[in-house]
């Protein structure tokens, strides 16, 4: 029978040839990522309670990223739990303070195609752009895998997204998603796995890639995936990827077809990442901030795309940016884009979740507008709920700090 | 039980907000819900349950979304649909969560009575009844017991 993507990696990971969609199975988990706010500051004394160690050591990763840099007492105390914990359960495969989980697993080699991975944070479908089955769970379920190896699981049906054709100038892996998700809505993708495909997808980069597996949580799917190719390999550093992909012919449960060609750049008004529409829909609306930061956001391909807007310009908002990773920042800065972003009046922030995750001191203040490339933009989530937050893509988001107002970026382009 | 009632996609973040996020529970629950309705976490009693549309619990991973429920005391969430994450953590954490497609048929200060086994809800203000996905005993085992964690100290101790 011919299997989906998705079912080919639950099948292995289950130890089984196939699965049927529906079916619950038991899968071995090759890979557990956490970051402080969810990871060891919740596991560990669940662990103490049961008296229970970590089933393998050297499959767990865990990263400090939500509370960087710790502001206050309870902040600190969280980050040093997860230094503590890591180094007293044997865990070698511990970034501290080096940038956002989602962008450090691939980037530091942790991720190979076809793997089975849970992580303790809702955007972990990220690991699906590299075709790891990747998703997110709770620190009672993450509990249940540190201790087992294991995790249950409906084997999931398969939801193909199809983008053929080529993204326009201007237009990003951020517009297809907001799109989708303002077609699909916030439960379009039904807790089943979301597999994207065709053309315009094939031809992004890597971290384009992620941004678009990455915002499948806001999608509503359990996880993401992407084929793995030479792009996968090239990225990873690895001479062959494995092909993992669905066969031809495999059951889907939905095939949604879209041309990326005709694609505009898209806006998420406030408060939902479902409330999209073209940018010229909004445009024109002032601003008082532009966010470049997350994991959907501020990776070098992010960070690349803002300073195509930003080179020889000033932004006339306040510009804050928050590079993914710390890696990501150095090969921004060496090749001159991060200089671009200075020049044009960008406040530099640390490698870390920042406002988009909303749990430091900085924070949107009351009925602040602000444009972000982040992933959600709930009410309240990046500061006050008086706050007004869009979401766009680093293109848009660059533009509008240019202009003061919300504006469409391929307009300083031509 | 007393009913609330929301909206669609009641995010996690409006459950247990971010700038809370650092403290405790207790803390985090005194918030819960407040984006939505003000009143909420102060005026909310044991045994209410909170009825919502579709996709209740979208956002994040977080599991002081609904650990802030149950310490207020919420005795259930009734939805017509369910984020898959915050599903299951909220069974993980002993929180019933019921899916019930006629959910929108039930008025804010409804007086219910939940069957979670064979799937029933009753209005008691109203004489309706509705049918809900009903959840399988082994779960509501898990659930009674105050969720996964003291459900496996449990079975540990008697191992």
């Amino acid at each position: 029978m011919a299997q989906t993507l998705a079912q080919k990696i639950v099948a292995r990971a289950a130890g089984r040839t196939s699965v049927t969609p529906g079916e619950i199975v038991t899968c071995r988990v090759d890979l557990a990522m956490m970051h402080d706010s969810g990871g060891p500051r919740r596991v560990k004394p669940m662990l103490e309670r049961l008296g229970a160690k970590v089933w393998d050591p050297s499959k767990v990763v865990v990263v400090t990223d939500h509370y960087v840099p710790a502001a206050d007492e309870e902040s600190r105390g969280i980050v040093r739990t997860a230094r503590d914990w890591a180094r007293e359960t044997g865990i070698r495969a511990f970034h501290d303070e080096e940038g956002i989980c989602h962008v450090l697993l691939p980037e530091r080699g942790h991720l190979r195609p076809g793997m089975f991975a849970v992580g303790g944070d809702s955007h972990s479908p990220t690991g699906g752009a590299f075709a790891v089955y990747m998703f997110g769970i709770g620190a009672t379920e993450m509990l249940g895998v540190l201790v087992s190896g294991e995790i249950w699981l409906k084997a999931p049906h398969t939801i193909a997204i199809e983008f053929g054709g080529r993204l326009r100038e201007g237009v990003s892996a951020k517009d297809m998603m907001l799109f989708l998700i303002g077609q699909l809505g916030m439960d379009g993708g039904q807790y089943q796995a979301v597999e994207y495909c065709g053309e315009a997808v094939r031809a992004l980069p890597m971290q384009e890639r992620m941004t678009l597996c990455n915002m499948t949580a806001e999608l509503g799917g359990q996880t993401g995936l992407i084929a793995s190719d030479r792009v996968t390999a090239d990225y990873l550093g690895i001479a062959d990827a494995d092909r993992w992909d669905s066969d031809p012919g495999a059951t889907v449960l939905a095939h949604h077809r879209f041309d990326a060609d005709t694609l505009a750049p898209q806006v998420a008004a406030p408060h939902s990442p479902a409330n999209t529409k073209d940018v010229s829909a909004f445009s024109g609306i002032p601003l008082d901030l532009a966010y470049i930061g997350a994991c959907t956001g501020a990776k070098l391909e992010d960070l690349r795309m803002a300073a195509r807007m930003l080179r020889g310009r000033k932004a006339r908002t306040r510009l804050l940016v928050a590079p993914a990773s710390k890696r990501d920042e150095e090969a921004a800065r060496r090749e001159g884009t991060l200089g671009v972003l200075i020049e044009a009046g960008a406040e530099l922030l640390p490698n870390a979740c920042g406002m988009c995750a909303g749990y430091g001191p900085s924070r949107l203040p009351e009925d602040c507008v602000a444009i972000s490339t982040t992933a959600r933009n709930f009410k309240g989530r990046m500061g006050a709920a008086s706050a007004q937050v869009y979401l766009a893509s680093p293109y848009t988001v660059a533009a509008s700090a240019i202009a003061g107002r919300v504006a469409d970026p391929r307009d300083h382009l031509s | 039980m007393r009913a609330w009632v929301f909206g669609d996609n009641i995010d996690t973040d409006s459950m247990a907000p971010g700038q809370y996020m650092r403290h405790g529970i207790e803390t985090i629950a005194q918030h819960c819900l407040e984006a939505n309705d003000p009143s909420f976490p102060a005026a909310v009693r044991p045994g209410d349950v909170v009825v919502a549309g579709v996709n209740f619990g979208a956002g994040s991973s977080r599991e002081q979304a609904p650990a802030a429920l149950k310490h207020l005391g919420v005795a259930a969430v009734v939805a017509r649909s369910f984020a898959g994450l915050f599903y299951r953590n909220a069974l993980n954490l002993g929180l019933p969560v019921v899916v019930c497609g006629q959910s929108d048929r039930i008025r804010a200060g409804d007086n219910l009575a939940i069957d979670f086994e064979q799937g029933c809800i009753a209005n008691r203000t109203t004489g309706e009844t509705f049918a809900c996905e009903p959840i399988p005993s082994h779960l509501m085992a898990m659930v009674r017991d105050g969720g996964l964690l003291p459900h496996l100290e449990k079975r540990l101790r008697h191992a």
